[in-house]
């Protein structure tokens, strides 16, 4: 029977407790089931020691979790929105992700922080943004993004046992996403991207909710004959530079896709390195899609005429392919 | 704020004894450290804690190699009180690779794991929640140790003071909040940048037992100390102890501290806490030659120390990108160019 996103979710969660008594949750309602629900049920099956409420501190809930994190505990801690954890910024920039090297190796953060990013649904300008690329900037820190729910099971599961401060990001409009969980699923390792769609024409590199779009994308542009490979990135820090430059050496071609603005953002990074890597199996510019430099309205209309889709994937195919004579 | 009396015996002279060549330990390193640095020889800019020795002597006196110490950027004098190797943290001052750190740290992120130092912190506050996460974890898993924090009364302004304290009460954690309030933030007096006088006064919407004492008299702060972490080890949640004490030295190594009078400075000397154990000791029969040697020894067993680091290796530039991360994968894929 098919599974929802946030069901998958708790399920990782639910056998990660039960495997590892370090496993602890905390977060603001995550005894309560959470948010989202993702954590429902679990302070029950657990308890209540392992699955705790904390007041709205982002602060102090991300330094606590870091602290237990060095003393030995594995914490999951539930950041609701991603637009608040610029509340843990300090702690994360500063001590998670520094922790490691400050220490000459002496000490590390074996701890996740699960969030919840990207515009669906009104939620406006501060509880939509796609700020991944502010982590994604820092030494130390690892960034997860799952594009679906079979990917976020396998992904968060590796993220609890990694040893290192994970940032997992899940996209709100992918909580309602169904699929089967395979009964013998392999964990996936963190920092290894995945090839989503096998192509031979251009690649398409995208992550979290975005690859959905990819996906669409690279359908339609298979209707007009174009062949697009989709890379799902999982992991965008550290940054899997092997399976993009494989793909790249394949197609010739990139298109990077994402949610988050184009400016300083993770495709700029990627695009920067295809171009010094790879500029001799270029035969186009690498192209970007991504949200135009404006925060997230409120109303549906402007929010949908915001956010990139499949057609303004398909154009910069389309444009780049054009001005190779197809 | 009322002052409970101390429960716990008097220390012996043996303990008092101790405790002065602890003091002389920090104060001589300290000194080592501020000659040092006008001398070019550390990197970057150490905060020298002269002046507030009697706070870390006085509570870490009662901690075990178990227990886990947070301190902040003027953090020397607690490394040093909790056990940590007089030359691994000079080094690691002076940034060798036999610092603790191996030079990755330096004056304000001192490490040293075995002996239960888990963390300094450079930005203020930034320590009051890590360490009430270790107090977390032990509680979790049921173990007996202990979480202290130093912090100066600048760090109280940050708002994490207030969020730390408010779960620390609400979860009962064995943590100790140990306030030195020297009545400057930086450069600013405390009248300055708040109307509340006394740090424990935040303690009391929260519940939170606290008691405001001498922090330049080494007996009380050992005495209340005591009581706190009785209270800690029993499981009766934790403790907010503030030190009135004075910072001697500059906010950092160079500052021509002009927001300070030299009649100020001159009045706070008088109350050294250095000076004021030797006069508690000298009053109970303490030959004046003993202390004199305790002093003596310490200062020969830092300047050696202080030698010995000075005369270790830099670290090697080719090994700058290690510990970034624990997993060697992320590791390789991180060292991409």
């Amino acid at each position: 029977m098919s599974q929802t996103f946030i069901e998958i979710l708790r399920r990782a969660l639910d056998e990660e407790l039960a495997r590892d008594a370090s496993v602890h949750l905390l977060g603001e309602d995550v005894a309560a089931g959470g948010a989202f629900g993702v954590t429902r049920g679990l302070a029950q099956k657990h308890g209540a020691q392992r699955v705790r409420n904390t007041p709205i501190s982002e602060a102090a809930i991300t330094g606590m979790a870091t602290g237990a994190a060095v003393c030995g505990l594995r914490p999951v801690l539930e950041i609701m929105f991603i637009d608040f954890a610029t509340l843990s910024l300090d702690c994360l920039v500063n001590q998670s992700a520094k922790y490691r090297y400050m220490s000459g190796g002496q000490l590390s953060v074996p701890m996740v922080v699960r969030t919840q990013a990207g515009a669906a649904g009104g939620a406006a300008a501060q509880h939509s943004q796609s700020l991944e690329a502010w982590f994604v900037h820092v030494p130390g820190l690892v960034v997860v993004a799952p594009s679906s729910p079979v990917e976020a099971y396998g992904l968060l599961k590796s993220a609890i046992r990694l040893g290192d401060p994970v940032l997992f990001i899940e996209h709100k409009r992918l909580y309602t996403m169904r699929e089967d969980l395979p009964d013998e699923a392999e964990l996936p390792p963190i920092g290894k991207a995945r090839i989503a769609r096998e192509g031979e024409d251009v690649t398409l590199i995208a992550y979290s909710a975005m690859v959905l779009t990819a996906l669409e994308a690279a359908d339609e542009l298979a209707r007009g004959g174009i062949s697009a490979e989709v890379l799902d990135l999982r992991t965008l820090l550290p940054l899997d530079m092997q399976t993009i430059a494989a793909s790249v050496t394949k197609t010739h071609r990139a298109v990077i896709a994402h949610e988050a603005v184009q400016n300083g953002g993770v495709g700029a990074e990627i695009a920067a390195r295809i171009g010094s890597d790879l500029f001799d199996e270029l035969d186009a510019p690498v192209m970007r899609v991504a949200c135009p430099f404006v925060p997230i309205p409120f109303a549906p209309e402007l929010e949908r005429a915001l956010l990139p889709g499949r057609e303004k994937i398909v154009r910069a195919v389309r444009e780049l392919l054009g001005e190779q004579g197809h | 704020m009322p002052i409970s009396r101390p429960q716990t015996a008097t220390p012996s002279t043996n303990d008092l004894l101790q405790m002065y060549r602890a003091l002389w330990r920090i104060r001589v390193f300290e000194g080592q450290v501020q000659r040092l640095a006008a001398a070019g020889e550390v990197p970057g800019f150490p905060h020298l804690s002269t002046g507030q020795e009697a706070v870390a002597v006085g509570v870490c006196a009662h901690l075990s190699p178990r227990d886990i110490l947070f301190t902040s950027h003027r953090g020397h004098g607690h490394v040093l009180a909790k056990g940590a190797d007089v030359e691994a943290t000079f080094a690691e001052i002076l940034g060798r690779d036999t610092g603790v750190c191996r030079g990755r740290g330096g004056s304000m992120h001192l490490v040293d794991a075995a002996h239960g130092v888990l963390g300094a912190t450079g930005v203020v506050g930034g320590n009051l929640p890590l360490a009430a996460g270790a107090a977390w974890a032990a509680q979790a898993r049921g173990e007996p140790h202990i979480s202290v924090a130093f912090f100066g009364d600048g760090a109280t302004g940050a708002g994490v003071f207030h969020e730390t304290v408010n779960l620390a009460v609400l979860w009962k954690l064995p943590v100790l909040f140990v306030c030195e309030n020297n009545g400057y933030a930086e450069f600013t007096s405390r009248e300055e940048h708040s109307n509340v006088k006394h740090v424990s006064a935040f303690a009391r919407p929260y519940d939170l037992t606290a008691q405001t004492i001498d922090g330049n008299d080494v007996l009380a702060v050992h005495a209340a100390a005591a009581d706190a972490i009785a209270q800690l080890r029993r499981g009766a949640g934790p403790y907010l102890l503030e030190c009135m004490t004075y910072r001697m030295a500059g906010h950092f190594v160079g500052d021509a501290q002009h927001y300070r009078s030299k009649e100020e400075l001159a009045a706070m000397r008088e109350k050294d806490p250095l000076e004021r154990l030797k006069r508690h000791l000298l009053e109970h029969d303490v030959a004046p030659s003993q202390l004199e040697a305790i002093g003596e020894q310490a200062k020969q067993e830092v300047q050696q120390a202080v030698e010995r680091a000075r005369a270790a290796r830099h670290p090697d530039p080719a090994t700058v990108r290690e510990y970034v991360y624990s997993s060697p994968s992320l590791a390789a894929l991180a060292e991409a160019p």
